[in-house]
This record gives C-alpha cells, sequence and structure tokens, in this order.
C-alpha cells in the first residue's frame, strides 16, 4: 500500500517536470503545444546516446540532456513557434501534431522502433528499506530531483525578478507589454527552459515510462490532463494535479489492471466538466 | 417558388428566401464531382479497395467538417463515435442480430448519436482545450472499455468471426471489394445530400451565426446549447455511419478504431480540404488517401514524418491562404461552367440594415 503511494509520487513528480514547461506556455501564450512530449523524448534519447555510446557517467547525461534540449526548444520558438501564437487553436494543435508525426517517424528512422534502456549505476538500482517500506533507489532519487526542482522552481517564479516578469506576463500580457516588459524574449527563455524540463524528465523517466519513438504520442495525453487540471495560472496546481495523477494511475492499475487508464480519463472528465479552469485555478477573468 | 406568397412577405424577406434558394442549389461543378465519384466504379476497378477507404473517410471527415467547418468546435474525439458504431455493427452482425447490413448500418448510426447526445453536453463546456481533451478522454475511454471487455470485443486481436450478410439479401461483399464500394459510394452521396440539405437549412444559417459569435447570437434569439447539442449529435451520426461501413466492408473491428491517430488524421484530411464547405472533407479525404498511398510506397515506415511536414507547412502557409486560392480557382470554374449568365449581385451582409 505504502509502496504503491511511494511509486505513484515518483512517478507524479516525473510527470509534473514534464509538464510543468507546457503548462507555462499554455498559460503565458494561450498556445497549445501538443508537442512538449517530442522534447521529452529528445532529451529521453540524448542521454541514452550520451550515456550507453559514448560513456558519459550518468550523473552528467542528465544535465547535458537538460542543455540540449532547452537549446533544441529555443531553436524551435525562434524559428517555427513564433509564427503560429497569434493563429487558431486548431491551427497550434495541427502544426504540434505535424511535429509529433515528424519527431516519431524521424526517431524511429534514426533509432529504431525499440524500446531503449538508459544504463543506471550500480549504485541506483535495487531497494532500500525504510520503515519497512521497500523504496526503488532510483525513485527515491527522482523524487529528491523532482522535489529540488519544484522547490528552485517555486522561488524562481517567487523571488527573481524574472519570476515577477514572468507572472505579470501570464495574468496580463498587454498590461505587462506596456510596463515595458519584453514578453516574447519571456516567453523564448521560458519556453526553451520548460523545453530543457521536459528533456530532463524524459532522461529521468526513460526508466520508468519506457522509452521508444511513439513516446510524444503516448504521454501527450498525461501532459495534457495535468496541465488542464491542474490549471495554467501557476506553478502549485500542475504540481499537485501531478502527484494526484501519478498516485491515480499507479493505484489504478496496482488494483484494476484490466481497467487501465479508464479510471484516469474519467477522473479527467469529471473535473473538466466540475471545473473547467482546472482544479486549482484561481477565479480570473480571463 | 415563392410566389404566391410573395405579396405578404416584405421585399427583404423576399430576397433573403431567394437568396438562400439560389444558394442551396445544386451548381454545375458540384454535378460533375457527383459523376465523377460515381464514374470510378467503372473508370479504376482494380483500386476498389482505396477508393473504398477514401468513401469511408470522406464520410467520417464529412461529420468532423459539420461540427469544425459549421459549429466551431474542436474535438479530438470523432473516432469515439467510429468505433462505437464500428463494434456495434460488427457484433450485431456476429451475433446474427441484425442481418440486413443496410438495417444494421443505420441501427449503428443511430448508436453513435446516441452517444454524441449524452457525451454533446460535456462538449458544450469550457475552452478550446478542455473541449479536446474532452472529446480525446471520451474515445481513449472507449477504447479502454473495449479493451477490458475483450471476452465481447476480442480485445487487441480485434472483433473476428463478422459474417456480413448480402446487402438486401442479393449484393454479397465480394472478394474484388466491386459491391463493397459501391455500397460505401451510395451511403457517402445519401449521407452527404442529408448534410447538405441540413447546412443549407435556416438551422445550418444559424449555426454558422453561433460559430461567428455566439453571444450575439443568442441575443438574436438563437437558442445556442441546444443548436450545438443537434448539431453534434447529427454529426456523431455521420461518424457512426461511416464506423459502421469500414467493419461491415472488412468483416473486421479492431482497437484502432478508437485510436488518437484515427482523430488526428482526420483533422489533417479536413484541413487538406479546407473546412467550412462540405466538400472539404471529401476532396481532403481523395488527397490524403492517395498522398499516403504513394508515400508509403516510397517509404512504407516513415510516412507518417511526410504527413507531418505536410500539416506543419500547411500551418506555415497559413489555411486562411490557401482556402482563398481554392476559393477563387472555384468561383472561376464556376463562371466557366455556367457560361457567361451574369450573377445577381450578392445580398447585402445581414448586419447592414
Amino acid at each position: 500500500m505504502l509502496t504503491i503511494l511511494f511509486d505513484g509520487v515518483a512517478y507524479g513528480m516525473l510527470l509534473f517536470v514534464l509538464a510543468c514547461g507546457l503548462s507555462v506556455t499554455l498559460g503565458l501564450m494561450n498556445f497549445i503545444n501538443l508537442a512538449h512530449g517530442a522534447f521529452a523524448m529528445a532529451g529521453g534519447y540524448c542521454t541514452v546516446v550520451l550515456v550507453n555510446r559514448f560513456g558519459v557517467p550518468f550523473a552528467l547525461g542528465l544535465p547535458l540532456a537538460f542543455v540540449v534540449t532547452a537549446l533544441l526548444g529555443g531553436l524551435f520558438e525562434r524559428t517555427l513557434y513564433v509564427h503560429v501564437y497569434a493563429r487558431s487553436h486548431l491551427d497550434q494543435v495541427l502544426f504540434t501534431i505535424g511535429l509529433v508525426f515528424m519527431s516519431v517517424a524521424a526517431v524511429d528512422y534514426t533509432m529504431g522502433s525499440s524500446q531503449q534502456f538508459v544504463q543506471i549505476p550500480e549504485a541506483l538500482q535495487g531497494q532500500i528499506n525504510v520503515f519497512g517500506i521497500g523504496m526503488g533507489k532510483y525513485r527515491l532519487l527522482i523524487i529528491a530531483i523532482c522535489g529540488l526542482l519544484t522547490i528552485a522552481l517555486q522561488l524562481i517564479l517567487n523571488r527573481t525578478r524574472f519570476g515577477s516578469r514572468l507572472r505579470a506576463a501570464v495574468d496580463d500580457q498587454r498590461v505587462a507589454r506596456g510596463l515595458g516588459i519584453n514578453v516574447g524574449a519571456v516567453f523564448a527563455l521560458t519556453f526553451a527552459f520548460g523545453s530543457g524540463l521536459a528533456g530532463l524528465g524524459g532522461a529521468l523517466g526513460a526508466e520508468i515510462l519506457g522509452l521508444d519513438p511513439t513516446f510524444p504520442l503516448k504521454y501527450m495525453i498525461y501532459f495534457l490532463i495535468v496541465v488542464t487540471v491542474g490549471g495554467t495560472s501557476s506553478i502549485t496546481g500542475p504540481f499537485f494535479a501531478s502527484i494526484l495523477l501519478g498516485i491515480g494511475d499507479v493505484a489504478g492499475k496496482y488494483y484494476v489492471p484490466k481497467l487501465g487508464a479508464f479510471v484516469i480519463y474519467a477522473i479527467m472528465i469529471v473535473v473538466l466538466i466540475w471545473r473547467p479552469q482546472g482544479l486549482f485555478a484561481r477565479a480570473t477573468a480571463r | 417558388m415563392a410566389m404566391d406568397s410573395q405579396m405578404a412577405k416584405s421585399a427583404t424577406a423576399d430576397q433573403v428566401s431567394s437568396y438562400l434558394k439560389r444558394r442551396a442549389r445544386w451548381s454545375p461543378l458540384e454535378i460533375a464531382f457527383w459523376i465523377f465519384a460515381f464514374a470510378t466504379i467503372w473508370l479504376f476497378p482494380s483500386k476498389y479497395l482505396i477508393l473504398k477507404d477514401t468513401a469511408i473517410l470522406a464520410l467520417f471527415a464529412l461529420s468532423l467538417d459539420l461540427i469544425l467547418g459549421y459549429a466551431g468546435i474542436i474535438s479530438l474525439g470523432q473516432a469515439a463515435f467510429f468505433g462505437i458504431a464500428g463494434y456495434f455493427s460488427g457484433l450485431v452482425a456476429k451475433y446474427g442480430f441484425i442481418n440486413e447490413p443496410v438495417i444494421a448500418l443505420m441501427a449503428s448510426g443511430l448508436v453513435a448519436a446516441a452517444l454524441g447526445f449524452v457525451t454533446s453536453f460535456l462538449v458544450l463546456r469550457g475552452s478550446d482545450l478542455t473541449r479536446l481533451m474532452v472529446t480525446l478522454g471520451v474515445s481513449l475511454m472507449l477504447g479502454e472499455v473495449a479493451n477490458r471487455y475483450s471476452n465481447i470485443t476480442g480485445g487487441a486481436d480485434g472483433l473476428q468471426g463478422v459474417d456480413i450478410q448480402p446487402i438486401f439479401g442479393r449484393f454479397r461483399f465480394d472478394l474484388y471489394g466491386h459491391n463493397g464500394y459501391v455500397y460505401c459510394l451510395i451511403v457517402l452521396f445519401v449521407c452527404f445530400v442529408v448534410a447538405r440539405r441540413v447546412v443549407y437549412s435556416p438551422f445550418g444559417l444559424s449555426l454558422r451565426a453561433v460559430k461567428g459569435n455566439s453571444l450575439r447570437s443568442s441575443a438574436i434569439g438563437i437558442p445556442v446549447k441546444w443548436r450545438l447539442v443537434a448539431i453534434y449529435t447529427f454529426s456523431a451520426g455521420i461518424a457512426g455511419i461511416a464506423g459502421g461501413l469500414l467493419t461491415q466492408t472488412t468483416a473486421f473491428c479492431s482497437l484502432d478504431v478508437f485510436s488518437l491517430d484515427r482523430s488526428a488524421d482526420l483533422l489533417l484530411v479536413l484541413i487538406i480540404g479546407g473546412t467550412g464547405y462540405l466538400y472539404g472533407g471529401l476532396i481532403g479525404a481523395v488527397i490524403y488517401k492517395f498522398l499516403q498511398d504513394w508515400i508509403a510506397n516510397l517509404t512504407p515506415q516513415y510516412w507518417q514524418f511526410w504527413i507531418g511536414l505536410v500539416l506543419v507547412i500547411i500551418v506555415l502557409i497559413g489555411r486562411d491562404r490557401m482556402q482563398s486560392w481554392i476559393a477563387t480557382a472555384r468561383t472561376a470554374i464556376e463562371n466557366l461552367g455556367s457560361g457567361a449568365v451574369a450573377r445577381p449581385a450578392k445580398l447585402a451582409a445581414p448586419d447592414g440594415k
């Protein structure tokens, strides 16, 4: 029981790191980016290549995955996404689904369609017992990293100048522009950072979520659930949503394995009907 | 003819009704389109399979166009209706509840429409993203249910042992797909005519108003909610008929009818053809299917990449621009087709007076 809870929290933390970039881009530019998972996949494959082929230590592979995907995200943002912000939601959905299809086929072409595994150092394998609860060391690491990241993000968002600019831009883009905040630059940075986080999440999660070319399609739903259920006005909303989702999913798969993801979708629909703006959204008139 | 009631009506009302009639008239280009469509039965006898798939896809795209192009609802869950009707028509045929394919097809359309009616209330709430998630969630949930009850649906192996009886007891689904294709084409045509009738009716016009500005249209007395419920239900029924057709002509149904890919492909079809006019889905389906066939022959495994590229390029160029090209081309052809008949000037925009 507690092991399930533990696994669920680890899973949820992972989902949060994967999805928080998406929630910020959605809240900031009202942009539906279905291709977010593609960046996560890029991070995952980046680590696989670095660690397995070039023998880079795992501890170095993770930050590198972050950097590479952040650069990739920044590049895509400046060259492609920037043209689509002002378009309708339909165009955005089409555009990003197109990107997902391309990334799936491109990865399939370059890396093959089989599932990839990152070689995890010996020290991180196996379980340790704390108060009689079996905890996977690797999952413990995930919780630690993601927990730290969450705190760091919260601090950046609340304490730094950049954070206040970002919050201002999310709250009211036009007024923020009027106050001399370069919303475009803020957004590009945030997008790159969010993509980087997704990449890191993909690298960390390769072990738990599995990594194959269909990753962006498989987990797109989960990211979107986190974002829609959590709301887009803060990062605490998506955080709690992803923890809930993680626990719900692990517990659902454990107790009613045959129903699979049915529980999750049902919960999502109920929440969305109940509170269309998200579970933790402030009542803003946007 | 509105001649006898002319006296009672004001000049504007008369003008409007004659405009509507003119608008609803079948243009020569449309007639040519359908003549060609039926001519394919004799023109390309070796291509029945892909033609049949195209007809089903066209019908499916037509259903999405009804809610996307005419009511402005973005949906990623049209596969839910396609799938449930697919399984329904497969199951009734397998267990011999309804042996006549045509009746089974209608019944599966009704089942899908019932699901559409129930879920429409979920879709009416929230923003675009919420709609997207809810529609997607519904179709994924159905997929999970179908997977769960694999003793009925066959689970991941698909529904097997479906035996479809001959249509009207006479036309058997043959190996070459001839009768299957003709059947699909006729169903497509019938559904198209019905949809066309709906779209050109005052009901269809009010939908356009809702899409344009739902607040204003409720202010002039259009019951926005019920209009959307109605068109969503209707569209679900059409999608269901498409799903039923697929099962009946392939005598098979698998879990992939509910997949996200199916709904996403459908959006692509509609975007290629253009939204908001009924032929968009039909033309898009033809282009998409042959594009897919062509690319899949070149690179069997990676055709998705090129499809994705097409999507990205279309969005970057801009749909509006492409649609305006198509529109100019169409009017040019229509003007050629109808000779030098001077068309009366279009009715002034209704917001003027």
